[in-house]
């Protein structure tokens, strides 16, 4: 059985189609990076996956279930704007992601918080913008999910939070769980993805393994798809 | 153990290339244990399954074999260590030989150089 699985999945706002006809299935213990430009679909899709929005036609399956309250706990997104109160302390955040998810690993939360040397009385919005990006991925990778979704983990840091990202992606996601990673920014993230698939106006335009595509076409991921775009 | 990936080739194929220069300069040794693919991939900061498909390949070469309950090992096959440290020179040194060439440098001048040059290191 796939983790997730979309069967031809239509999705329009009003008469404007955003999502055509879209197919993918996600098996266990993967990196796929979901890739395409701003406006494409790919929110709309991590929407319909995380129960936020239902589709015009077509069916998703998460562990062969439509998406619900089950789903919630196989589940772990991270957004890509901030839902945390900025006026919460560090702690009161964990409290939150403690109260609301089964899953969510305090104690390793509170140990990946204390590498950085964060101090869990700090305010959010006291907290640089890179620190906050962190915070917000260390609460989502400490849940024992099996499927992670990333929206753009990588908006606006700068390298080094970059680097630490990553590294906190790879270190932390379970045996067995896979990982999306909805992005366009490429040239970072693709050495750790298994397969890629390039979205583009609402339709799935490509999926491969990142290297059998590096081979084929003797290029990097990140200008294949540049090519492919052309932007 | 850092290393920076060239985004353009796969990456398995770098790590195959990396863990065969590894083996064969000797460090890792013969009968050695190696880390867990777990721990290999997160020492390299690769996924995995990246990591899993080099040492499959690897394996295929006899370079490391697995042991049921124990993990991976380097082979102790000296023969097999030695023919691949001579293939791998072999290509360095055609490689140089071609650059040479490129330079307008034949074969005897280049040797010339090698002798004059690599007697200072």
């Amino acid at each position: 059985m796939e983790l997730l699985e979309c069967k031809n999945i239509y999705k329009n706002f009003d008469d404007k189609e955003v999502l055509k006809d879209v197919n993918l299935k996600i098996q266990k213990g993967k990196i796929i990076g979901l890739l395409g430009k701003n406006g494409t679909g790919k929110s709309t899709l991590i929407k319909l996956i995380n129960d936020l929005l239902t589709p015009t036609s077509g069916e998703i399956l998460i562990n062969g279930k439509k998406p619900g309250v089950e789903s919630k706990d196989i589940i772990a997104y991270l957004p890509e704007r901030t839902y945390l109160d900025k006026e919460m302390k560090v702690k009161d955040a964990i409290l939150y992601f403690e109260e609301f998810y089964t899953n969510f690993d305090k104690n390793k939360a509170v140990k990946l918080l204390k590498d950085l040397d964060l101090d869990i009385n700090t305010k959010i919005s006291k907290m640089s913008k890179g620190m906050q990006e962190k915070l917000q991925l260390i609460l989502v990778m400490s849940r024992n999910a099996q499927l992670y979704i990333l929206d753009e983990p990588l908006g606006g840091v700068d390298p080094a939070t970059r680097d630490y990202i990553l590294d906190t992606i790879l270190t932390n996601f379970c045996e067995g769980a896979s990982v999306i990673i909805f992005t366009h920014l490429i040239a970072d993230i693709e050495r750790i993805l298994d397969e890629v698939i390039f979205i583009d106006k609402g339709e799935i335009v490509l999926t491969s393994s990142a290297d059998e595509l590096r081979n084929k076409e003797n290029a990097s991921i990140d200008e294949i798809f540049r090519r492919y775009f052309k932007c | 153990m850092d290393f920076l990936f060239d985004n353009e080739r796969p990456i398995y194929i770098q790590l195959v290339e990396k863990l065969r220069i590894e083996i064969v300069s000797g460090k890792l040794r013969p009968g050695e244990r190696i880390l867990s693919v777990r721990e290999l991939a997160l020492n390299l900061k690769v996924n995995p399954n990246t990591m899993q498909k080099a040492l499959v390949e690897l394996e295929n070469e006899g370079l490391v074999y697995t042991e049921r309950t124990n993990g991976k090992f380097v082979t102790q096959n000296d023969n097999l260590i030695e023919n691949l440290k001579k293939k791998m020179a072999e290509e360095k040194v055609n490689k140089y030989l071609e650059d040479m060439l490129d330079l307008g440098i034949d074969n005897k001048e280049a040797l010339k150089y090698l002798k004059e040059i690599g007697g200072k290191f």
